[in-house]
């Protein structure tokens, strides 16, 4: 085929033009059609391709959120009492015992579960200064969970100060790391937007561990707080959350309720190993710790901070508006006394 | 036989203090480590490079009529350099080690014979030697600018603050759309890659830092520019280049020629690195070799080699004309008295130049700080960033601190344990003296600034709304932000009870929490201005502390 090349003209007709030029050779009909094909082809591709892209333009819309309460409680059994308020151990002592008064892990931890724990790690604080939760606290209820044969122990928490610093000073990461349970830092790229459906949380950046997980233990740590008097256990909640939660504060109760109602926990276990008093939540001096060698836990966590606010800041309900919001919402009763409470003194 | 592994082995060396460097420098983070719950410190050696750098130690020593901590380790590298030449260009600094690769990668400007003639000796080379007097001379006077040049200086501040950070977001937006893929297999590899990828050399959160395009884009200029000539930067900028060849006249090593033998093929000056003429029948200029050896590995003839006491006719000392030097001279008299002419240091200095925590005073500051970006590397915060004016012209590319971006978390003190000439004189957490007691009589804690609001823009203040998210972050207890209840009215005409936060100036340490925490995030309702900072006798609010 190479060799049908023909010559447009003469040499021997046209002397003048043929030493200047090499002869140019003509398309045969083959290389004519392929190349047409060719062009039609991208121009085909353009077209359709461009017909495409331009019906999917659209004004950039929101991710889709997904939309699901977190709802891990477990069945009330009259057995066992609601709350347990457990004195004059160590840390371990004390969650031992709050657990057995409550039926026992058994009760709370099935086989095969994904368990999250969530205790408070928002602080550059060590344990001495009570601004996160005890790490032996944690690593007690991270033993007990794999006792109950749970899948996954994962302990995490989305950290105000710098998480790795966090995570190390506290202790937790140590202490939950020994008991062989998954410390997972606040990774940026581990959120997903979720529809809270709250009053005023709409659609909030999650952090993923907290959406994957059958059982929930709450583990906050009682400490005084500038805005509210104290934080207890459904501030924890801020700690689920990305995005930019310092306008949380704006509207701080219904803002906590629609969190406590959005993340149902399994269990509460608030830490007053030692407390907070003063210059919370974050602290730092030592003169503000008060060592109260105590674990409240409860499966109402409304009950649980009403008790607690009542017991070490003399707070009543109508000073907390959150916590009969919170009733109002069927998350709990305000009134812890009316409730069957299980007192116990280890010393 | 022997002479012909020289190049090898120098490459060799080459990549291994190449990957040293990165290593260090990607090491150049917080890592947590050590017991259970105590404080963090720097373990990896991360200033390695710049105690080795004697141009670092002699102009500090210089600039502070002392040498800081590790700079005498630069002997290290100085004392070789009296007996063997610019061993360390060729065979260990990883600035040579990039143009060196980057040069010999094929380009069209350069060929055969325009490769050649690129090759021989210039006199523009001796432009460095006017760039290290000028430093020097201004290190007499009190300012560290060669830290602009310092060869250390330029890829610590040009990888730690552009090119890695580019790198971080390459990673990310490559692997994040395997990690949230429907497949399961590409899911877990996207995960696996970026758990082993984060657990090495990525970054915990990905950085930004002010005028990285600029640092990243004049850096991969520099690394260009060997596309044309060889090692441009290393024959005709680099001061610590200079200092190295200085040294380099009484070396006693010295590269033999044997101009019977040579029958000019020229390969010698194909791959030659410094520029210096090895080819027979020309001078050899020492101060300009940096002993690659590649002369010696590729003459066909072995007419080449470098021996001990040789005794033969070469340019020993840069051929530096009077004039040059004193141009140089010139140069480095004029420089720092028309920096202290301009605006910055002692008269206006800005509001917000915010020195990371155990900074010395600004003169100090200046004639220590090499701009080598160590520090904004390591915060754990990201809040570190390099100067553009607020320091003055003279302080461009020193740090400042940016707490809209990152605060200084309270018991961190890394910037001040990398920092290699003590600019940031290293401290520890109980010397900076923040948290506890701060405000009380015996404390002095270490300073940055001090907080103010803008009560109009402040929620509680202006909006009639709740806040106080400045008071729940500030750190030091007691806090520095105390609040009072107030009456406001909102736009319904309803009574509400708010409280409005204040600042302590006696407690407050100027750390920036309030101001990264407040909710205004463009403009914020709380912010830190240097005034009160501990290291300034000057910058002062209140006659006496309580
Ligand atoms: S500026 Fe503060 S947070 Fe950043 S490295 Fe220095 S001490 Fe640490
Ligand atoms: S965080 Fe900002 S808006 Fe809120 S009270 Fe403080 S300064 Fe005002
Ligand atoms: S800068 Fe703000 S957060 Fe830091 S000590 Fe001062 S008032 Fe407190």
């Amino acid at each position: 085929m190479a060799g049908e090349t023909t010559h447009t003209s003469d040499p021997k007709l046209d002397p003048i033009q043929a030493p200047a030029h090499d002869p140019v050779p003509a398309l045969t009909r083959r290389e004519a059609m392929l190349q047409m094909l060719r062009v039609g082809g991208i121009a085909a591709v353009a077209t359709g391709g461009g017909y495409w892209l331009s019906e999917h333009s659209s004004r950039p819309a929101a991710v889709h959120a997904e939309q699901a309460r977190r709802d891990h409680r477990i069945a009330a059994n009259p057995q066992w009492p609601k709350m347990t308020v457990v004195q004059g151990g160590e840390p371990r002592a004390l969650a031992q015992r709050a657990l057995a008064d409550l039926g026992g892990i058994g009760r709370f931890v099935s086989r095969q579960d994904v368990v999250v724990i969530k205790p408070n790690i928002a602080w550059d604080r060590t344990p001495e200064q009570a601004a996160n939760t005890n790490p032996d606290l944690v690593a007690e209820v991270v033993r007990q969970c794999w006792q109950a044969g749970a899948k996954r122990v994962i302990v995490t928490d989305v950290s105000c100060n710098e998480p790795r610093r966090c995570f190390q000073r506290s202790g937790i990461q140590a202490a939950a790391r020994a008991e062989g349970a998954e410390v997972i830092l606040p990774d940026p790229e581990l959120y997903r937007e979720v529809e809270l459906g709250g009053v005023v949380l709409k659609t909030w950046p999650v952090f993923t561990p907290f959406l994957e997980a059958d059982k929930i233990f709450n583990l906050p740590i009682a400490k005084h707080h500038g805005l509210t008097g104290a934080t207890l256990s459904m501030k924890n909640w801020y700690g689920i959350l990305g995005g930019e939660r310092n306008r949380l504060h704006q509207q701080i109760h219904q803002s906590l309720v629609d969190l406590a109602s959005f993340m149902l926990p399994t269990l509460t276990i608030m830490d007053c190993y030692r407390i907070l008093l003063r210059n919370g939540p974050t602290g730092g001096n030592l003169e503000d710790v008060a060592l109260k060698k105590t674990v409240v836990a409860s499966t109402d966590p409304v009950a649980l901070d009403a008790y607690v606010a009542k017991a070490y800041w003399n707070l009543d309900p109508e000073h907390l508006p959150y916590l009969q919001m919170a009733a109002n919402r069927g998350l709990g009763t305000v009134d812890f006394d009316k409730l069957p409470v299980k007192f116990s003194n280890l010393a | 036989m022997v002479r012909s592994k020289l190049p090898l082995l120098r490459r060799i060396s080459q990549i291994f203090f190449l990957a040293l460097f990165l290593g260090l420098l990607v090491f150049t983070s917080l890592r947590p480590s050590g017991g259970a719950t105590s404080d963090i410190h720097m373990r990896a050696p991360v200033r390695l490079f710049f105690e080795w750098d004697p141009l670092v130690a002699i102009a500090n020593a210089f600039a502070s009529h002392a040498l800081y901590r590790g700079l005498l380790w630069s002997l290290l590298i100085l004392l070789p350099t009296l007996f063997l030449g610019r061993f360390f260009c060729g065979w260990i600094c990883p600035m040579g080690t990039l143009q060196h690769f980057v040069g010999n990668m094929p380009s069209e400007a350069k060929r055969g014979k325009q490769r050649i003639e690129s090759n021989r000796y210039r006199r523009w080379q001796t432009a460095k030697y006017v760039v290290l007097i000028a430093g020097l001379i201004a290190a007499c006077f009190g300012s560290m600018a060669i830290g602009w040049l310092d060869p250390f200086s330029l890829l610590v501040r040009s990888f730690g603050l552009a090119i890695l950070p580019a790198f971080n977001f390459a990673v990310r937006a490559v692997l994040l759309p395997l990690e949230h893929s429907h497949i399961a297999f590409i899911k877990t590899t996207g995960q696996t890659l970026h758990q082993a990828l984060q657990a090495t050399v990525l970054d915990f959160r990905m950085p930004h830092f002010a005028q990285g395009l600029v640092l990243g884009v004049l850096f991969l200029l520099i690394l260009a520019a060997s596309l044309r000539i060889t090692r441009l930067w290393c024959r005709s900028i680099c001061p610590l280049g200079a200092l190295l060849g200085a040294v380099s006249r009484w070396s006693i090593l010295g590269l033999h020629k044997d101009p019977a033998t040579c029958n000019h093929c020229n390969r010698c000056e194909l791959h030659c690195q410094g520029g210096d003429d090895p080819i027979g029948g020309a001078k050899w200029h020492k101060s300009e070799c940096l002993m690659c050896m590649n002369c010696v590995g590729s003459c066909p003839e072995h007419s080449l080699s470098f021996r001990f006491f040789r005794n033969e006719s070469e340019v020993a000392s840069p051929d530096l004309s009077r004039r040059k030097t004193l141009t140089g001279i010139a140069a480095g008299v004029a420089a720092v008295p028309l920096m202290r002419a301009n605006t910055g240091l002692g008269k206006s200095r800005h509001e917000r130049l915010l020195r990371p925590p155990g900074s010395l005073d600004e003169n100090e500051f200046l004639s220590r700080c090499i701009r080598c970006g160590e520090c904004m590397k390591v915060c754990p915060n990201n809040s570190l960033h390099p100067t553009l004016d607020q320091a003055g012209l003279e302080g461009l590319w020193t740090p400042t601190m940016v707490p809209r971006i990152g605060y200084c978390e309270p018991s961190c003190v890394l910037c001040s344990e990398v920092c290699p000439t003590g600019a940031i004189w290293q401290i520890t957490p109980k010397e900076k003296g923040w948290v506890v007691g701060v405000g009380g009589a015996q404390s002095q804690p270490v300073r940055l600034g001090t907080a103010f609001y803008d009560r109009g823009r402040c929620l509680p203040w202006a909006l009639a709304t709740d806040c106080i998210v400045c008071e729940e972050w500030c750190p030091v207890s007691p806090k520095a932000i105390y609040v009072q209840e107030a009456e406001v009215i909102d736009s319904a005409g309803n009574t509400k009870t708010l409280k409005q936060p204040r600042i302590d100036p006696s407690r407050c340490v100027g750390c920036g929490a309030c101001e990264y925490a407040c909710p205004l995030q463009e403009h914020p309702a709380v912010y830190v201005t240097s005034i009160g900072e501990s290291r300034s006798p000057s910058s002062q609010i209140l006659l006496s502390r309580k």
